[in-house]
């Protein structure tokens, strides 16, 4: 239920007094309420729920999570726990 | 799509468990507290990832497992009257009460219908003046804004032809609930990441305190529950009990305000009944007074529908991580996503339609032994 999907936003537009948005879910379109998020704009990126925008995605932070995932355990590997052949390879 | 490959990734997957591995000296037991947590981690088989020391406690937070029975039974008197248009979030339909479920109101003649969201209830309202339209608004901290929403703007279009059938239910309760039963072995908290979202993790402070226990807020992909448990065995390692955010692209410290302030709008807390659990104190939230006439409730007078639990189902147990579902007797004979037993054989975040699903009828342990 607590199932949240991320999308790009393609347009804002009011509709009856609420903000609306079309956002694109990798090639889905779908209308999405943004009245939650007053501040996401055409190209950022929301992770809706239940037809609810309820969070912008920080993209800083998320490409930063990646690259500390990346780094990980590499320091153990320079430090000879894998064998020669590994490393020469 | 964007934002989930990514952290899908297998080698850094692989990376993040040696992680765990090298850390842990001894047996935790960790609680991912969202059933969206529970099925990404059967799914992709993060618990067979893990090091034997590593439990992972299967939490309560299905909002469709513990909607309580006499909730359902209110749900389905409400869809059998003929007036009535009853809308829903699928995952309701096929939940068994006492006697049947909505599937059944359904075939029955009920009118009964699948929302995806449910602003869509309040159009349909407004089509339909000659007909009630109710919308049966279950769900933690991250559906209450839309249900929220809803009725605010049926107050401000004036539908009053709409009504919420509400039985919301909050996470820092359940981790309060949980952590003081005598059975309790959690040692530590996935929060579930997308409650907050909405909520920020402000609120998880006074029970690192009180429990001295770990929470680290964590998202649904293999890569963030494989670094959520990291942290987590890291503070249980060194004896640390703090909240950590490790589902930073998506949760800030303070959540998401507007939605906190039309959820103080909307809703007020009350103590709610939790199925297979009981009731826990100032557990849910409940239309305010200004909000009174849209709650389907009091307009159908349902008020006075009390249900018994099937004896045989051991829901509540799984639910409060005190059993896995494999060890139910019914689970996979008797109790199948066709005829379940239980609200947790049939939700898509239920513990025991997520081990029926990808096949977990033996422990994880024999599992990796064969």
């Amino acid at each position: 239920m607590c199932l949240a999907v991320p999308g790009r936003v393609e347009e804002v537009f009011d509709k009856n007094g609420i903000r609306m948005g079309r956002l694109d879910f990798g090639g889905i379109k779908k209308e999405v309420c943004l009245q939650f998020l007053p501040e996401l704009e055409v190209g950022g990126y929301a992770l809706v729920h239940v037809g609810f925008a309820i969070s912008q995605i920080d993209e800083e932070s998320a490409h930063k999570t990646l690259e500390t995932f990346r780094t990980l355990g590499l320091l153990e590997e320079e430090l000879g726990e894998s064998s020669p052949e590994q490393k020469r390879a | 799509m964007k934002y989930l490959e990514e952290f899908r990734n297998g080698p850094i997957a692989q990376k993040l468990a040696a992680e765990i591995r090298r850390a842990v000296t001894r047996p935790w037991g960790i609680m991912e507290v969202c059933g969206g947590q529970t099925h990404s981690i059967i799914r992709n088989g993060i618990d067979q990832l893990l090091p034997p020391e590593i439990e992972m406690i299967h939490g309560p937070g299905c909002p469709v497992c513990v909607t309580p029975l006499e909730m359902i039974d209110k749900a389905l008197a409400i869809a059998s009257r003929p007036e009535v248009i009853f809308c829903s979030f699928g995952d309701m339909l096929r939940v068994p009460g006492s006697e049947k479920d909505l599937f059944h109101v359904r075939g029955e003649g009920g009118d009964v219908r699948v929302v995806y969201s449910p602003l869509d209830a309040v159009v349909l309202a407004q089509k339909n003046p000659d007909r009630e339209v109710v919308f049966f608004g279950i769900g933690f901290e991250t559906t209450a804004p839309a249900n929220a929403m809803a009725v605010k703007v049926a107050a401000q279009q004036k539908v009053r032809n709409f009504s919420l059938l509400v039985s919301h239910v909050l996470v820092p309760p359940a981790i309060a609930a949980v952590m003081s039963s005598p059975k309790c072995r959690v040692n530590a908290f996935l929060a579930a990441g997308h409650v907050c979202s909405v909520m920020g993790y402000w609120q998880y402070p006074p029970l690192v305190e009180k429990f001295h226990v770990p929470i680290v807020v964590t998202g649904f992909e293999p890569l963030d529950l494989l670094d959520g448990i990291r942290r987590a065995v890291l503070q249980l390692e060194a004896g640390k009990a703090e909240v950590e955010n490790a589902y930073e692209r998506v949760v800030s410290e303070e959540g998401n305000r507007p939605a906190q302030a039309l959820l103080a709008d909307v809703f007020e807390e009350g103590d709610r009944a939790w199925r297979g659990i009981g009731v826990i104190p100032r557990s849910g939230w409940r239309l305010s007074s200004k909000y009174a006439e849209f709650d389907a409730e009091k307009k159908f007078s349902v008020g006075d529908i009390h249900s018994v639990e099937s004896p045989r189902c051991r829901s509540g147990e799984v639910l409060q991580g005190l059993i896995k579902p494999h060890q139910c007797e019914a689970f996979g004979k008797d109790c199948t996503p066709r005829k379940p037993l239980g609200a947790t054989m049939v939700s898509s975040e239920g513990a025991c339609a997520a081990y029926y699903n990808y096949g977990r009828f033996v422990p994880v342990d024999a599992l990796v032994q064969t």
